[in-house]
């Protein structure tokens, strides 16, 4: 038996081995060095060179098996192909387009219904916004319960936060112009956002793996999202176009449009996430390394022109908005960045200028908290200073560790895999303070 | 013996510390080591060694370069961390108790294998 014909059996043996989920290039060169290193021993002690493949490739193990240990070690680089169970044992996602779509259609009925009922646009009242991210997430929410076929316990857990909410905002005796109220419309939608979480990690919030799966799963499904609208806002923009001639009255499209395209959306955004990753898969690294030394540029920038300025003259209510939306999403940048990254690789130039970003958007919450803070000095509580004061102390803490760690990991004084703890240990801690401004702050207040 | 296969992966991590701790090593080399020290009585799937390591590689217990050695293919090589050897040093005292709370059942008067021996 000539030495090609093994050489070729290995070729095979790694093309078949590189098929597998889970299982990247840098795996397949390590097995195949272990299987070299197997075959020429066991042809030392006299096997035939074919021989010594057969029984080397037999010590290798079963490749599902192998796969299946891959995976588990691995989940960010195939979270999109299957979806861990609560008892860990991988199932691929059971994937037809129907569900979803039905689901997609159920959110867009809802909206529809609460839109006629409330009379939007021509009437505007607040339990419509209040209320919005009611009439989607928790279509969505089932849809994971579903394909993750929870148990019966964990549907109640799934359903549980949606009830509560239901009921807290709607019970609460808000007052006329409440700010309150805004800030209710403002919060619900990210506690429903976390509330999505528990059936999407499959009933399992403890796993850390699992939260970072719902970090990506957040960061492409807000591209996704993102896409979809732009989409549709060309598709909209066209048919107004071409109708307004005939005098077919386009706003009356819209009013049925939009509500419902954008309640379905998320829906279909998250179906894209789940089954058709294979673009997003490598447009949001891509995404994430264009975009983060931009905003490093932009804060380290801003952080320099506030500190010789000072904040004092210009700040005021829309500017912390403005700073709070900053913050977040540098922290979205931050969190996506890390889930995205090799954790095996040692610390690059991107580490370096994340690190940038965070450091200077440490600098800058620090000037705004110090502002905020003289304002309540000087002007008491309000629902709103409270809420971003909160909002903006729950960042600090954040960002600080994160720079910590971050600068530690650069330093070769720490691991990686301690900055993605950190952050994916710190999750719930945005989930509460959100929770707290629906359920506390209102009654906290006198609902004003 | 034939060892049990729970046995078999709880003592797979500690293993490979220890091998590690000898000075560094790749995956083919420690599989042999493990081989070498049992007497061949361990059986690891080969393949499987591959996600513990990266899984030691991952909570920073090990780190790995990958280098070509003089002659030879290039290969990935695993090092001990301080971190590693602190868990070493820590699965090491819970493997000790567990064993010293065997023999003594074991090899005490009236013990199993006084029984075993007498039968």
């Amino acid at each position: 038996v000539s030495v090609e014909s093994v050489e070729s059996q290995i070729a095979e043996w790694r093309a078949y081995v590189a098929t597998a989920p889970g299982v990247n290039g840098h795996d397949v060169d390590e097995l195949e060095d272990h299987l070299r290193h197997q075959i020429a021993e066991l042809s030392a002690v006299g096997l035939a060179p074919d021989e010594a493949f057969l029984v080397a490739v037999k010590r290798m193990g079963d490749l599902d098996a192998l796969s299946r240990e891959f995976a588990r070690e691995h989940s960010g680089r195939l979270w999109k192909q299957l979806v861990l169970r609560g008892d860990d044992e991988p199932a691929r996602a059971a994937g037809g387009w129907l569900e979803p779509l039905i689901f997609a259609v159920a959110a867009a009925v809802v909206v529809q219904v609460a839109r006629l009922a409330a009379g939007f646009p021509d009437e505007e009242p607040n339990w419509l916004a209040r209320n919005a991210s009611l009439f989607v997430l928790p279509l969505l929410a089932a849809s994971f319960a579903r394909q993750r076929q929870l148990d019966t316990r964990r549907w109640v857990l799934t359903a549980a936060p949606f009830v509560l909410a239901a009921l807290v905002v709607n019970l609460y005796p808000y007052e006329t112009d409440s700010a309150t109220e805004v800030l209710v419309a403002l919060d619900l939608p990210v506690v429903l956002w976390f509330a999505v979480a528990y059936p999407y990690m499959g009933g399992t919030v403890q796993s850390h793996e699992r939260r970072m799966d719902f970090v990506r799963f957040t960061g492409e499904w807000f591209i996704y999202y993102v896409l979809i609208a732009l989409g549709g806002g060309v598709l909209m923009g066209l048919t107004a176009a071409i109708l307004e001639p005939t005098g077919v009255d386009v706003e009356r499209i819209a009013e049925w449009v939009l509500p419902s395209g954008a309640a379905g959306g998320v829906i279909v955004a998250a179906w894209l996430v789940e089954w058709k990753q294979r673009v997003v898969e490598n447009m949001a690294p891509v995404l994430s390394m264009l975009f983060t030394p931009l905003f490093a540029v932009m804060l380290a920038g801003a952080a320099v022109v506030y500190a010789v300025t000072g904040l004092g003259g210009a700040f005021d209510r829309d500017l912390v908005s403005v700073f709070d939306a900053l913050l977040l999403v540098v922290l979205g940048l931050v969190l996506y960045g890390i889930s995205a990254r090799d954790p095996s690789t040692s610390p690059d130039w991107m580490d370096r200028i994340q690190l940038v970003a965070v450091v200077s958007a440490l600098a800058l919450d620090v000037m705004v908290l110090g502002t905020m803070i003289a304002r309540i000095g000087e002007l008491g509580f309000t629902p709103n200073r409270t809420a971003a004061l909160g909002l903006n102390l729950v960042l600090l803490v954040n960002l600080g560790g994160a720079a910590w760690l971050s600068a530690r990991f650069l330093a070769g004084r720490s691991r990686l895999h301690r900055l993605e703890r950190w952050q994916t240990t710190y999750l719930p801690v945005f989930a509460m303070w959100a929770a707290t401004v629906v359920v506390i702050l209102p009654p906290l207040f006198a609902f004003d | 013996v034939h060892i049990d296969k729970d046995l078999v992966a709880a003592s797979a991590t500690p293993l490979v510390l220890a091998i590690l701790a000898e000075g560094e090593s790749y995956g083919y080399a420690i599989l042999k080591r493990v081989r070498a020290l049992s007497g061949g009585e361990i059986e690891w799937t080969d393949g499987m060694l591959y996600p513990l390591l990266h899984r030691l590689r991952r909570l920073g217990y090990v780190t790995t370069e990958w280098r070509t050695p003089p002659e030879g293919r290039r290969r990935q090589y695993y090092k001990l961390t301080d971190d590693g050897l602190a868990v070493l040093a820590d699965q090491q005292r819970q493997w000790d108790t567990v064993t010293s709370a065997l023999n003594g059942v074991w090899r005490g008067p009236g013990g199993l294998l006084a029984a075993v021996r007498e039968a």
